[in-house]
């Protein structure tokens, strides 16, 4: 699979510390919701720096969308976050995956599980429900620390308009007011909240590396079949490596 | 080549200290290939088996016994990181290596948890080598190979196994964990030698 | 859960690209170590540079190795039995 250029065609700024970047990419040849690219950077005396990244965007045959977190003291996010600019090239490759994807011919309802910055292939997920108008079940728990930190604010209330959709946060370090509790998803929160095991639900896990694991094995533990658990890591602090 | 990043530089790299293509960092980054072994000291074990068959032995308290010196070391990662004035405690190959008799002109040097890496004889020995089990004056954490790891500071820091439990030395010269992978199969930063075929 | 240093296949997705015209997070491995099969994309894979070494999340023994050098790919499959994918 070859390296492609991309142009930056804008950005927008989710969190004060996450932004997405929209491009164009001229010979993209669509993607599936989950899949993610490589991107390379190039410093003038020849030396790269490479970091995958989740594609943010469901295809509908325009421009592409990453959304980035930028790690303190990394090399390549603080670029992507805080240096590129409308105009830029960025050099992607991809999409790559095929495991952690979602297509909307899939049968059977979708449990999305995500934890900070793996709520953006679910995102994915969800766009590509939405533009396929599909009546396939979908529900959403995302884990975040605060209120500050949720990426897609306005996205997920419009998606969680939708009869098919429910969207839940929860919150781990701090809550908005009425919201009641404070904490981590446990066996209670998936009782609560996510399908039942007979539902034969297909369960996406996607976040920090503990975050996923622990899910999983909640999941497994509450009675949900392991071949129907996909998971994506992104490594201990949720980062992309 | 491909395009360049508007804006992009990457870790400031170079300096008269750094071997080229490096940058430097007050960080002690870990870098592993699989799950970090847990050894209790008295489990541990180091073996030096030579060409002849013949294996020599130490335990935890038979390391502690050897005569150990505090040495200051700059180190380089492939990965480019540098570190500078790295201090360890440990003992020298020579002082560990003193009453093997071997001719061999290569070893191996194995860790627990699988790890290899591969040195000719003349990189471990005139105070180029040390068995360390202290950094920066406390225990080698098991994230940065402890209890005791090798430290030969003059080659790339892969060469530098953490956990390391033995050396196999022989007459020829056998490749390691990453040198059959396209790494190296000396790594002397100095001559940027990071790729088989560098 | 010791700790947590270790992503999964998915993240080997665009290193591979280039040896396997498939997608390869999709397959099934059989690992030589225990004989466990999973899909590639669950393996362990840690991807801290030298290389990425991907390994079975039953026993640890290592599946794969992929090194990417300024010029070349080198892939060393020799931790699987085999690979596994469907007919398309």
């Amino acid at each position: 699979m070859k390296w492609q250029v991309g142009t930056v065609t804008d950005v927008r700024q989710e969190t004060a510390s996450a932004r997405t970047i929209v491009l164009e990419v001229p010979n993209w040849p669509g993607h599936a919701a989950g899949q993610h690219v490589d991107v390379r950077l190039t410093a003038p005396d020849g030396y790269r720096a490479s970091r995958s990244y989740s594609i943010a965007s469901a295809w509908t045959g325009g421009t592409i969308e990453l959304t980035v977190g930028e790690v303190p003291e990394g090399e390549v996010s603080p670029y992507l976050v805080e240096v590129l600019t409308v105009g830029d090239p960025l050099e992607i490759r991809g999409p790559v995956g095929g495991w952690f994807v979602w297509r909307p011919e899939f049968e059977g309802p979708v449990q999305l599980i995500g934890g900070g910055s793996g709520i953006v292939p679910l995102r994915a997920m969800l766009r590509s429900h939405a533009v396929a108008t599909s009546t396939t079940p979908f529900r959403l728990l995302y884990s975040v620390r605060r209120p500050t930190s949720v990426i897609y604010v306005e996205d997920l209330k419009e998606l969680a308009a939708s009869d098919e959709v429910d969207v839940r946060l929860v919150y781990t370090r701090e809550a908005p007011a009425g919201e009641p509790r404070v904490g981590r998803i446990d066996a209670e929160v998936l009782e609560q909240h996510a399908f039942r095991p007979e539902a034969g639900a297909t369960t996406y896990v996607c976040g920090p590396t503990p975050f996923v694991e622990t899910v999983a094995n909640l999941l497994v533990g509450a009675g949900h079949d392991p071949a129907r658990i996909r998971t994506e890591r992104f490594g201990p602090t949720g980062d992309p490596q | 080549m491909g395009i360049v990043s508007p804006g992009f530089a990457g870790h400031r790299r170079g300096g008269s200290d750094l071997p080229p293509g490096q940058y430097l960092t007050r960080e002690f980054p870990v870098l592993s290939a699989g799950p970090t072994p847990h050894i209790l000291t008295e489990h541990w074990e180091f073996t030096v088996t030579t060409e002849a068959g013949e294996q020599y032995r130490w335990d935890w308290a038979g390391l502690m016994a050897l005569p150990a010196e505090e040495v200051t070391k700059d180190i380089h990662c492939v990965t480019r990181w540098s570190k500078l004035q790295t201090q360890w405690k440990g003992v020298s190959l020579d002082t560990l290596l003193a009453d093997v008799e071997t001719g061999a002109d290569f070893a191996m040097a194995h860790s627990y948890g699988g790890y290899t890496t591969n040195l000719p004889m003349d990189d471990l020995l005139d105070g180029k080598a040390w068995i360390t089990w202290e950094f920066d004056g406390e225990p080698l954490t098991p994230e940065h190979g402890g209890p005791a790891r090798l430290l030969v500071p003059h080659l790339y820091f892969w060469k530098s196994a953490k956990w390391v439990r033995g050396l196999v030395l022989s007459d020829s010269q056998e490749l390691g964990f990453w040198e059959t992978a396209g790494y190296h199969e000396y790594g002397d930063p100095w001559k940027e030698q990071r790729y088989a075929g560098d | 859960m010791t700790e947590a240093n270790y992503l999964d296949g998915n993240a080997a997705a665009g290193a591979l690209s280039n040896m396997f015209a498939m997608d390869v997070t999709s397959a099934i491995t059989r690992c030589e170590g225990c004989g466990r099969t999973a899909v590639f994309a669950e393996s362990r894979l840690y991807v801290d540079a030298p290389g990425m070494v991907a390994r079975c999340p039953g026993c640890d023994s290592v599946l794969l190795r992929v090194v990417t050098t300024p010029t070349d790919t080198y892939l060393d499959l020799r931790g699987m039995t085999y690979l596994r994918v469907q007919n398309s």
